[in-house]
């Protein structure tokens, strides 16, 4: 196990070095100048231009500068926002938690439907059942986030004003931010009401985003489901005489399940990508909204430090995925 | 005994109840956040939205929905007979907000005056560089470190600022957000406790609204200011709710989850006025959006051959396709809202044959050229490729071939200045100040030859007028001199003239008291909500 560890470790490693040659590439190969860039500073003399040129170590050799920016990296320097001043990292904290409440119900959404569909799906194979399932999963996992966003609202909040439109709770609750998920901070808030604001405004955005995730998950439980339901130990536990729901629920599924959570875990990423369009339709002040606004106010230092902070998370993550499985069955750690 | 306690809690209740049900809140969709809340450092109409119009006055303010000033901070002012020498009286008793994080001690006076203006003027200042990267952008795009001589406070309510040279456009320059007064003791305080910064995150003025909070990207609240020197607002608290999505922006203002919105997709706009909920306003906007070519290069040193490309613009496809008539086709480079712009002037007719003929007796032929078109939407140019290719088909017609360029946005500013540049440039331009200085001598006078004057057009007629005119000192006298410069621009054509886009404001019915400005800010004093 070990071993297995480390072999992960290595190649991620320099999976990372490689993000971090982009991501420090970045500034210096967009057009303009990365002093200019960096600085937020249009108007400068010569001599402003050579000083700050020099507080950001411009005048180093290209392989000081990046080894610098690296060591920086390690320590947990991801540079300085342009725009507020404040560390791109302690930012990135301050709305990290918005993302990752809109992303575990997402997931929550996207396991809890996908999986029953994907197994009544394989279970009643080749039926209108089936077909319904499948078709309509292909048609979720074809779906464009954006525009998907905007019907939802245009109909569920616009025409039938069931949901609010965006934002993560009304602008009447005004309380501090303790944990930085809402639905926790609502709670805590003790104002009548806040919860029920923070979880309506979180139905719209949730179904975006889990969208994809659903459908992928409910294709992937199908298949594995399919191929699980065909093997001898099956067939023997029918053979027992065993019901339907002992057989599917308590022998299959739990054998199914292994290729599936690889899927969920992998979502995650998915889930990164599609947060920058869902908070950008839903106002939600999350990390994905920080990426677009930074993109709009031109803060090169957050675009640099933020994508090489998400980058680095994902690859986490599927290194969590990848242990996890390979404590799950032992034969992938060959 | 018991009677009156009962009355006592009655009348308790009421007194709350009175309060809740009494507060009025006023919520603004925003189209973004801002860069920071000190409207000296920045120079994005969203920024000053969030912090000039609501935290801050100034010395002058300009008269609610016209581009001309009137008295703010200061109640009164004179100029010297050379015109070198203001000398403004500042309004008594003018209370600064109270807020959580500071309480001020004194009411406004000439120190917050000259610190206001001073740290962006003098670069050994304290606070002139208080924030990395600050650089006083608008202060400076004025021209108004070469312009002052000496800011001086002749006593506690009197400031006088002298002028190395006549700068008739300097008022209406002082009503711009930049020249915000802020509150020098509260400066003192964030010094003394290192703490500068706050300065432009935690803002603190004599405006209708105070700050109470803002959450990066999501939303800024602000309540009235009890004392404010013009009486307190109508609405109880004021919140930007901040949406960047045009189509968001509006099903949130159709749920009744805000008041006001700026910015509609055009798309939107009719069935906004089928709405009985909602009402819009419209009107023209304070800019101009143009094709400039280079009139340092062949066959664009021309004038002939400028006009006949103009003669070849089909204007009126262009504001049909691109703002679904939300805009109107452009005669004059200053647009009709503001004053000195000449209705006599009669604008090229589309008349694709003629140009052609133009063009020949020109002995130009076969012509192929580049037009640049802009990665982004404007105000005033909403879909520059569009617009460009409408351009194409219109000169394919008089056998003159186009070649659509387009680079980054800020790459696209810079390299657009260069006197060497090829081609015709889109680009177009929204007023700051309402004075036609600041269009026609910014974009089109020598001295913008290499920078704002994208046309690399240096007329001595023209410059002449406009310099005359910003030395003049009556109104009258200006917009002559204004009226004969739009003569000889038109005569010259360094630009093809596209547009005057339509500001268009939607909001809730029961919004009342809200006035458009000229100037596309929005501003929310006055404002009330009615039932």
């Amino acid at each position: 196990m070990i071993r297995f560890f480390l072999g992960r470790l290595a190649v991620l490693i320099p999976t990372f070095i490689g993000v971090s040659i982009i991501a420090f590439s970045f500034i210096r190969l967009l057009p303009g100048d990365p002093v200019a860039l960096l600085s937020g500073e249009r108007v400068m003399s010569p001599e402003r231009h050579a000083e700050i040129s020099h507080q950001l170590g411009f005048d180093r050799p290209i392989v000081v500068q990046y080894l610098d920016y690296l060591w920086g990296v390690v320590r947990g320097d991801f540079g300085v926002s342009i725009v507020t001043k404040k560390p791109v990292i302690d930012q990135f904290f301050e709305l990290f938690p918005a993302t990752v409440e809109l992303s575990l119900c997402a997931i929550i959404f996207a396991v809890v439907l996908g999986i029953p569909a994907g197994v009544i799906a394989a279970i009643k194979r080749g039926s209108i059942i089936d077909q319904l399932i499948m078709g309509t999963a292909l048609v979720g996992f074809s779906m464009p986030i954006f525009w998907w966003g905007l019907l939802l609202i245009i109909v569920v909040s616009g025409i039938l004003q069931w949901t609010p439109v965006s934002g993560r709770i009304s602008l009447m609750f005004f309380f501090p931010s303790v944990t930085g998920f809402m639905l926790i901070d609502s709670l805590l808030s003790g104002q009548e009401g806040a919860f029920q604001s923070a979880f309506n405004h979180l139905i719209l955005p949730t179904i975006v985003l889990g969208t994809i995730p659903l459908a992928v998950i409910a294709r992937q439980t199908r298949s594995a489901m399919l191929e699980v339901l065909s093997e001898d130990y099956v067939r023997t536990a029918r053979a027992k005489g065993l019901s339907t729901f002992r057989v599917v629920g308590i022998h299959a599924l739990r054998n199914a399940m292994i290729p599936v959570v690889t899927t969920i875990g992998l979502q995650v990423g998915v889930m990164l990508a599609g947060a920058i369009l869902t908070e950008t339709i839903f106002s939600w002040p999350g990390i994905g909204k920080w990426m677009v606004d930074s993109v709009f106010r031109r803060d090169y230092a957050v675009i640099q430090g933020g994508l090489l902070i998400i980058a680095g998370l994902i690859m986490l993550v599927n290194l969590a995925v990848d242990l996890m499985y390979g404590l799950l069955n032992p034969r992938i750690r060959h | 005994m018991k009677k009156l306690t009962t009355l006592f809690a009655a009348t308790a209740l009421a007194t709350l109840m009175a309060g809740s049900a009494w507060s009025k809140t006023f919520v603004y969709c925003s189209e973004g956040s801002p860069e920071g809340f000190d409207p000296g450092l920045y120079t994005a109409g969203t920024t000053f939205d969030a912090s000039a119009h609501t935290v801050y006055n100034r010395l002058l303010e300009f008269k609610k929905g016209t581009t001309e000033t009137e008295a703010g901070l200061a109640e009164s002012w004179t100029i010297s007979d050379d015109g070198l020498e203001y000398t403004f009286k500042l309004r008594p008793g003018v209370k600064f907000q109270t807020t959580e994080f500071f309480t001020p001690t004194r009411d406004l006076n000439a120190d917050d005056v000259i610190f206001s203006l001073e740290r962006q003027w003098k670069s050994d200042h304290p606070w002139h560089g208080y924030v990395s990267g600050a650089s006083w952008e608008y202060f400076s795009g004025m021209g108004m470190p070469d312009l002052i001589e000496s800011l001086e406070k002749v006593d506690d309510m009197t400031v006088k600022i002298k002028l190395k040279r006549r700068e008739a456009p300097f008022l209406a320059n002082l009503a711009m957000p930049f020249a915000s007064i802020m509150s020098k003791e509260y400066a003192d305080k964030l010094e003394a406790d290192g703490k500068m910064n706050q300065l432009n995150q935690m803002p603190l003025g004599t405006g209708p609204f105070a700050f109470v909070g803002y959450q990066q990207d999501a939303v800024i609240r602000y309540k009235a200011h009890p004392d404010y020197w013009a009486g307190k607002q109508k609405i109880d608290d004021l919140v930007f709710s901040i949406t960047t999505d045009a189509a968001v922006r509006y099903q949130k203002l159709k749920a009744g989850e805000c008041h006001l919105m700026p910015y509609p997709n055009a798309a939107d706009v009719e069935s906004m006025k089928a709405d009985p909920e909602l009402k819009v306003m419209e009107q023209a906007g304070l800019n101009v959006a143009y094709l400039a070519y280079n009139t340092t290069q062949a066959p664009f040193d021309k004038v002939e051959v400028r006009k006949a490309l103009n003669k070849a613009i089909n204007k009126q496809a262009i504001v049909d396709a691109v703002f679904q008539g939300q805009a109107t086709p452009a005669t004059n480079p200053i647009p009709p809202t503001m004053w000195s712009y000449n209705d006599n002037i009669e604008d090229d007719t589309y008349e694709p044959e003629v140009a052609k003929k133009m063009l020949e007796d020109a002995g130009v032929t076969d012509l192929s050229m580049k037009v640049w078109a802009m990665p982004v939407a404007r105000p005033y140019m909403l879909n520059a490729r569009r617009a460009a290719e409408l351009i194409q088909a219109d000169f394919a017609k008089i056998g003159v071939d186009v070649e659509i360029v387009s680079y980054e946005w800020a790459e696209y500013l810079e390299r657009s200045k260069a006197k060497d540049r090829d081609g015709a440039v889109i680009l177009g331009w929204t007023g700051d100040n309402g004075d036609p200085d600041n269009f026609l001598d910014t974009l089109l006078g020598c001295d913008a030859v290499g920078g704002n004057n994208r046309a690399q057009w240096c007329n001595q007629e023209f410059d002449d007028l406009v310099t005359k005119a910003k030395e003049a000192s009556s109104v009258e006298e200006r917009t002559k001199l204004y009226e004969e410069a739009q003569v000889v621009f038109k005569r010259e054509a360094p630009w093809a003239t596209l547009d005057h886009s339509l500001s268009i404001v939607p909001m809730r019915k029961n919004v009342e008291g809200f006035v458009q400005s000229p100037l596309g800010d929005f501003a929310f004093d006055g404002v009330d909500i009615v039932e």
